[in-house]
């Protein structure tokens, strides 16, 4: 599986990562190489089996919907690269 | 008295408990020690030394009061994935520099609640990712054994502070290997429990359904006894395991009577250096002779897919945990734009690492459209299989033993800029984090002054009959009792 600068700048891209031309062709490399080892597992069949997502039968796990305190607005705004008042600064997300 | 530093928690607690010393005390000659070895090694991200003489004059209080726990007064340094309130939570990634965590994890709330001593943070590879800790964006940690060699990772910190008495024991986290093969290569003990033992609440994601937290410590009793405080349900984890936590040291005898062991062969070949094998065979005679059934011929076919598995499954979870990195709620945020988008590729770009970007990039592949059914479910599919194949085989055996790593410790930089032949270092361990059961490396030899490690492997939820075999075999050799030469 050899992928092309176009495939690694598509990936970034949907990841929301950005690359310096270096690391393009870099991972283009890097990441070719290890889609290689990947192609073992087409030797296994596995047509008919259920996949695993987690290693313990656990499923739906629910609790009691009690309320209970929020962390201090303060601390968690304290960790806010940009804030506004009691709210986080964003860039605009609609033009 | 000298040398407290280099109590084990069992040594400490009953010191304490006597009242000859005090853990104030104690964590003193921990700091001081850790002050003396630490510019050689590096082994902590942060040292909170202010809160941890609080913490210590606060256990003294309740020992004179009466109340002692097992992990009273004793101090425990914590790799720098946990989150620990009011003290910087790094993942050793320069996007959480400064992030201060506004409350602690499960196992951080757990040790506070036995009054335990909390020294700092460890380095790591960068969000767990690597088997150096020289993905760490910080620094890298060096092998106590041998200053030119890498300790292992991810827990690299961790397994290096303990190996130097830095502190009394620590905690580490483990998703592929990432507590066992850094033990392994630092001679001392480390504990991979059953996915769902310990609760994930507070330990920053890296690949939900194979992270799990556990001990790393200076001996097999130490391992069970932070065990006992640190597993245990928790309803802020909806994959925490609600089964009954047993006093884990109780199943420590110091005989192997009737207990079956198989030796999966495929765990012995391709790459694997010479002397790890002979240390294991002369390791595995050692418990054949405590009274163990060894079954040399056991096999586990489809070891050989656990890599590819492993390296579609990880880096898929991972690319959809560290979508949150955006720059906007905490953490580095690019700030030279006023585009959104712009701001949050940069953010990445100048905040992660390479090896992070190289994850999030293949795990980002392997779900997209058109790719999602021939590697993420694939590997899910395959993941079936091991799992079951492993089941088969507790059908047979009570444990699997096997090396830690192919090889001792390498050389700072010899993988480095060699992905494919840094994941094989935890060709050995990531099978078990695919099958979510629990696993122990416990010391087991040297060569040429380099640590070797064990693996013992159990069935889901009994660390018990791996910590049995542990303490038996560490009680008929003196491995653990050899210090590095720092």
């Amino acid at each position: 599986m050899k992928l092309s600068r176009e495939e690694v700048k598509h990936i970034a891209l949907l990841a929301r990562l950005g690359l310096s031309e270096d690391e393009i062709e870099k991972f283009r490399i890097q990441l070719s190489n290890i889609l290689e080892n990947f192609e073992i597992l087409k030797q296994i069949d596995t047509n008919d089996l259920p996949p695993t997502a987690q290693s313990i039968d656990l499923q739906n796990v629910l609790r009691p919907d009690e309320p209970k305190p929020s962390y201090p607005v303060k601390e968690i705004l304290d960790n806010a690269p940009q804030r506004e008042g009691d709210c986080f600064k964003t860039r605009a997300v609609l033009e | 008295m000298n040398d407290l530093h280099q109590l084990t928690i069992g040594q400490a607690h009953q010191l304490l408990k006597e009242k000859r010393i005090s853990s104030v005390e104690l964590t003193k000659a921990s700091l001081a020690h850790l002050a003396k070895v630490e510019d050689k090694v590096r082994a902590c991200v942060t040292i909170s030394e202010d809160t941890a003489l609080k913490q210590a004059r606060e256990a003294d209080k309740a020992i004179s009061s009466g109340k002692i726990k097992p992990l009273t007064g004793i101090p425990a340094l914590i790799k720098d994935v946990m989150c620990t309130k009011s003290i910087r939570t790094t993942c050793s990634s320069k996007i959480l520099e400064n992030f201060i965590p506004p409350y602690d994890a499960t196992v951080i709330e757990k040790l506070k609640a036995e009054k335990a001593v909390i020294l700092g943070k460890t380095n790591m590879d960068e969000f767990a990712m690597g088997s150096s800790t020289e993905n760490s964006a910080f620094f890298p940690t060096r092998n106590p054994w041998d200053l030119g060699r890498v300790p292992g990772g991810s827990s690299g910190g961790s397994t290096v502070a303990v190996a130097t008495d830095e502190a009394i024991y620590a905690l580490g986290s483990d998703t592929g290997g990432s507590i066992r093969q850094p033990a392994g290569f630092c001679s001392v003990v480390g504990l991979k429990p059953t996915y769902g033992r310990v609760s994930r609440f507070g330990l920053v994601a890296f690949a939900s359904s194979l992270d799990q937290i556990g001990p790393v410590t200076k001996n097999v009793a130490d391992s069970a006894l932070v065990l006992n405080v640190i597993a245990g349900h928790d309803n802020r984890d909806s994959t925490s395991a609600p089964h009954p936590v047993p006093d884990f040291t109780k199943s420590l005898t110091p005989d192997l009577k009737n207990l079956r062991l198989g030796i999966p062969k495929e765990y012995f070949v391709e790459g694997m250096q010479k002397e790890v094998r002979v240390s294991m065979e002369t390791a595995i005679n050692k418990l054949e002779e405590l009274g163990a059934k060894v079954d040399w011929d056991a096999s586990l076919p489809l070891t050989k897919y656990a890599l590819a598995v492993y390296y579609i499954i990880a880096p898929s979870e991972a690319s959809a945990n560290l979508a949150r990195y955006d720059g906007v709620k905490y953490g580095f945020s690019y700030q030279d734009t006023n585009n959104m988008w712009e701001a949050m590729e940069k953010t990445k770009q100048f905040g992660f690492g390479a090896e992070v970007k190289r994850r999030i990039m293949l795990g980002t592949y392997a779900l997209s459209a058109g790719y999602y059914d021939a590697y993420y479910l694939k590997a899910q599919k395959v993941r079936t299989l091991i799992r079951r194949e492993f089941a088969q085989a507790f059908d047979k055996y009570d444990a699997l033993v096997t090396p830690t790593s192919p090889t001792v410790p390498f050389k700072l930089g010899e993988k480095a800029d060699d992905p494919i032949q840094m994941y094989l270092s935890d060709v050995c361990t990531l099978p078990i984090n695919i099958a979510g059961l629990p696993a122990i490396s416990v010391p087991a030899g040297f060569t040429d002054c380099l640590p070797i490690g064990m693996q013992i492997i159990g069935k889901p939820f009994d660390e018990e009959t791996i910590l049995r075999i542990a303490f038996a075999y560490e009680q008929a050799t003196d491995w653990h009792q050899r210090k590095p030469p720092i």
